[in-house]
């Protein structure tokens, strides 16, 4: 059964058909056109599709389209204010936190989410924050310094 | 064309800089297309029906149903992709794991496939396709695969490689051998022997990225294919000749691949795809699913490995022999091939003899996994080593450094080597702070080695001069973790020019003559060699062009910090042309300007690493948690270190997965039971520390630049490294992977047994 959906994507009004059995996965790269979250699994075991709902981060394929009826919704495409990019995606790109990039935008997603909680993490903190994310190329190594490297400059500015 | 590549030891200016990746900004934002982020205007969405059973033979399918329900555009069986291979067995053994034909050889085997014109309608018509299964006796492990009474998987199966030919069909499809010396006599020398067997289960390669393509056939026999791969000159080779299709009518565009590692250098789905197509005359986009991934595509081998290895008092190995046993899906591949040539590779052997068996078992066809085969021997070896020097009363860095390759050594596997990086990367770790850093309560350290050997082969890139001056690389092997910088810093190295001014992108199979994929770590190597000969080659018509505006011979015009400059007194007063002059002027003295190169890239260098590894054993749980790493491995030359890093702790982390947590399982029914990411368990960001690297730079003489390869090496050791480091820490020798929690406490239970035992 196709129904209408109404939502806010990354600050836009955006209505959108879905069946019933449609996640909200499905809906952003298939119907709206928004490719950035990925598909690593399907089963939420990945977080390559990972998008923040109404200020929480979720793995977009874990929640029907239908559940964003009246919500919110932020994904890596909304990420940058206009062509200043958010400092996550500087630092990511200096310090080389990404090889394939497959997971960059879930990484991304999460390591906001994360910095909005808490602005001061400790490495620890870190990687228990960002082990729902997967990556195989980097060792998440660099990835990790990215994300202090930011929360050190956005405590700073 | 022959060119000089010899290694010259100039000084760098761009190359070894680490300036921003080209492709950075697009994979920030989501802007880069990935293969599933390809869509096409009336694309249809293809399925593949997949066998439940890990052996049987296909009695008939029927896809009537299937057909008849509404919305779906084509069905197809092996029928729609009928042997055209002529007898190529390596060929047919790639058709029939495509689609299979007489027989399912493995849990997720293709059977059927087809293409509607939704997901939903889809998958509706799989559930219609009927198969008539006769289900047959299998076998999924190695071991058991060659025991008495096993299935045979094929029944012409006679083990090629040994003569005479056998007389029966067997699951082992072909024998190597390696070596050199006598190998009995080397053990009469020994005074310490110690033999082993050693066990190592399948992994995947992991790549978060699902297999995905879009293909196009258009009624003239054109077509056209978009996917994420490592090589889209071997898979339009592939394709082509399955699907009887000139080669060039077939234009395949590589997307940016969400990682490989070696899985991505086949074709899987995608000769389905376009069968999908060219029966429903529409575009069909096919993406795996993550379980289809897991069932059907990848995996490294299963391994069982025998080895023996003796010792004089005084450490010196006096002879190695080693049986090598690979699984290798249901197809022969070459497996335990390169693991029987890698095994001892790290050390000088006066007597040495390595067999390699390829065994057939119902998995999935074997496919790369970063430096293939070259773990699982590490792991015997290495950890003998350890062992070896432990009954000497050896430091088994010193027993190392001892027997290291060098240049002028023979190695296991034939060639003499050059000047290698073995012996440095062990002094290396020698000074390395980590190996005398204290460690805490049930904590070990450990180490070992690694070899690989690196490919060269089939190369071709274009240099444009673009009217501005600013200057595009296209090439032929795929960027799979920063390639286009790198390359884009060697072509502006090359002309002295900026990095800036420099844009590097891979071009499709229409825009380059023939490339081999990116495997064996060549990519950077063998791309930058024929892009210094493609900058080469445009320098040589810039100073033509040069002399020409300037009206003075060619030979007077030199090349230098980016600028044509006139050389000779009677030329002073000329001030020199900078490349965009030149460009600008390019319509009035000739016309367009590029360079190109076509080559065989010959002596790749190969490539040591010693890695250094602590952990720590939970001794209630037998949980081990690595809690610091480093990796030491000879680049060459690093092109853009930081990525060279990033090589480095990426494998380590893939070698930390495979050696603690990550295997294949598969129950009685010989069904895989863990096809999924929360069962197959890779290492997430909690589980791993920061990984230290050092990179040293022997320079390889076969290249301008001194480059080797760099992107395999690092999977090599952690194996053995994380198996000695639970060895030191608890005194018990793990002699399988992976070395999981249950496996850890059983070794540590046993131990306490004997222990007791012998008090
Ligand atoms: S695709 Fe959603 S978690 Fe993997
Ligand atoms: S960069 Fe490739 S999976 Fe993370």
């Amino acid at each position: 059964m196709t129904q209408l959906v109404n939502t806010n994507i990354n600050g836009d009004a955006v209505g959108f058909n879905c069946e019933t059995d449609e996640t909200l996965l499905d809906v952003l790269r298939n119907r709206v056109g928004l490719t950035g979250a990925k598909e690593g699994c399907g089963t939420g075991d990945c977080g390559a599709c990972s998008v923040i709902l109404d200020g929480t981060l979720v793995c977009a394929c874990l929640v029907l389209g239908m559940e964003a009826e009246g919500r919110k919704v932020e994904t890596v495409e909304g990420l940058s204010d206009g062509a200043e990019l958010h400092p996550l995606q500087s630092k990511f790109i200096e310090h080389a936190a990404l090889q394939c990039g497959i997971c960059t935008p879930g990484f991304l997603m999460a390591a906001k989410a994360l910095l909005k909680n808490n602005p001061d993490p400790t490495e620890e903190e870190i990687r228990y924050a960002l082990a729902g994310n997967l990556c195989r190329c980097t060792g998440y190594d660099k990835i990790v310094r990215a994300v202090q490297a930011t929360a050190a400059e956005l405590r700073g500015g | 064309m022959s060119a000089d590549t010899r290694y010259t030891g100039q000084e760098f200016k761009s190359v070894g800089t680490r300036p921003l990746r080209p492709d950075g900004i697009d994979k920030v934002t989501g802007r880069a297309r990935f293969g599933a982020d390809i869509n096409l205007p009336g694309q249809l969405v293809g399925r593949i029906l997949r066998s439940p059973h890990a052996h049987a033979a296909i009695r008939s399918i029927d896809t009537s149903k299937a057909e008849a329900l509404p919305g779906v555009k084509a069905v197809i069986t092996s029928a729609d992709l009928p042997d055209l291979t002529d007898g190529n067995r390596e060929m047919f053994d790639i058709l029939d794991n495509c689609m299979a034909r007489t027989h399912a050889y493995y849990d997720g085997h293709a059977v059927a496939a087809v293409a509607a014109v939704d997901a939903h309608t889809a998958r509706q018509a799989l559930k219609l396709i009927k198969v008539d299964y006769e289900v047959l006796p299998h076998v999924t492990d190695v071991d058991a695969a060659i025991a008495k009474g096993a299935p045979v998987l094929h029944k012409d199966c006679f083990t090629r490689g040994v003569e005479p030919k056998p007389r029966k069909a067997s699951n082992i499809a072909y024998r190597s051998e390696f070596g050199h010396g006598d190998v009995d006599a080397g053990f009469a020398k020994a005074d310490v022997i110690i033999e082993r067997t050693f066990r190592t289960e399948q992994t995947h390669q992991g790549y978060i990225e699902p297999h995905a393509c879009v293909a196009s056939i258009s009624p003239d026999g054109t077509g056209e294919l978009w996917l994420c791969t490592q090589g889209h000159f071997v898979v339009r080779q592939h394709c082509a000749e399955l699907l009887g299709l000139d080669v060039s009518k077939l234009r395949v565009t590589p997307t940016e691949i969400g990682g490989g590692f070696g899985g991505k250098t086949h074709v899987w789905a995608e000769p389905v795809a376009l069968a999908l197509s060219r029966k429903a005359n529409r575009p069909v986009k096919l993406v795996m699913s993550r379980d289809e991934v897991f069932r059907a595509s990848g995996p490294t081998s299963a391994t069982s490995i025998d080895i023996r290895i003796g010792v004089t008092k005084k450490g010196r190995i006096t002879a190695g022999d080693a049986t090598l046993r690979y699984s290798s899906g249901p197809y022969l591949g070459m497996w335990a091939e390169l693991g029987a040539m890698t095994s001892f590779a790290c050390y000088d052997m006066k007597n040495v003899r390595t067999v390699g068996l390829e065994i057939l078992v119902n998995r999935p066809k074997t496919t790369a996994y970063r430096a293939p085969s070259a773990p699982m021997a590490a792991f015997a070896v290495e950890s003998m080593i350890d062992e070896l020097a432990g009954r000497i009363g050896m430091d088994p860095l010193e027993m190392r450094i001892l027997n290291a390759a060098k240049k002028g050594t023979r190695s296991s596997y034939g060639p003499v080597y050059g000047p290698i990086g073995i012996g440095p990367t062990l002094e290396a770790a020698r000074e390395h702070p980590h190996m005398s850093a204290p460690l805490g309560k049930n904590q070990g350290r450990g180490m070992a080695c690694g070899f690989w050997f690196n490919f060269g082969g089939q190369t071709c890139t274009d240099l444009n001069i673009t009217p501005d001056g600013s200057v595009t690389l296209t090439v032929g092997t795929i960027d799979v973790g920063g390639a286009r910088a790198s390359l884009a810093l060697v072509a502006a190295e090359e002309l002295g020019i900026p990095y800036d001014q420099v844009r590097a992108v891979v071009g499709d199979t229409s825009s380059l003559g023939y490339n081999d994929m990116t495997d064996g770590s060549r990519g950077t190597f063998s791309s930058s060699m024929a892009t210094i000969m493609s900058a080469r080659n445009a320098i040589t018509i810039l100073r033509q062009r040069a002399a020409r505006m300037w009206d003075i011979p060619v030979a007077k015009v030199i090349w230098e910090a980016g600028c044509a400059k006139a050389v000779g007194k009677k030329y002073d007063n000329l001030a020199p042309l900078t490349l965009a002059e030149i460009a600008a002027a390019a319509p009035k003295t000739g016309g367009p300007i590029a360079g190109h190169n076509e080559l065989v890239a010959d002596g790749a260098g190969v490539s040591f690493a010693t890695h250094i590894c602590d952990v720590e054993v939970d001794p209630e749980t037998g949980r081990t948690q690595v809690v610091r790493y480093t990796v030491i491995q000879d680049a060459g030359k690093a092109v853009h270190p930081t990525y060279v890093e990033g090589q480095y702790q990426g494998g380590a982390a893939q070698g930390i997965g495979w050696a603690l947590n990550e295997e294949y399982i598969y129950g009685e029914d010989g069904r895989l039971q863990n096809a999924g990411f929360l069962d197959y368990r890779i290492p997430v960001c909690s589980d791993l520390p920061m990984i230290d690297t050092q990179i040293l730079e022997i320079p390889n003489p076969n290249h301008p630049y001194g480059i080797r390869g760099v992107g395999e090496t690092s999977i090599v050791p952690p194996l053995a490294a994380i198996g000695n480091a639970v060895s030191n820490a608890f005194g018990v020798r793990m002699t399988h992977v992976p070395m999981s929690a249950p496996r850890i406490l059983k070794a540590l239970e046993e131990a306490a047994r004997d222990a007791s035992e012998v008090a």
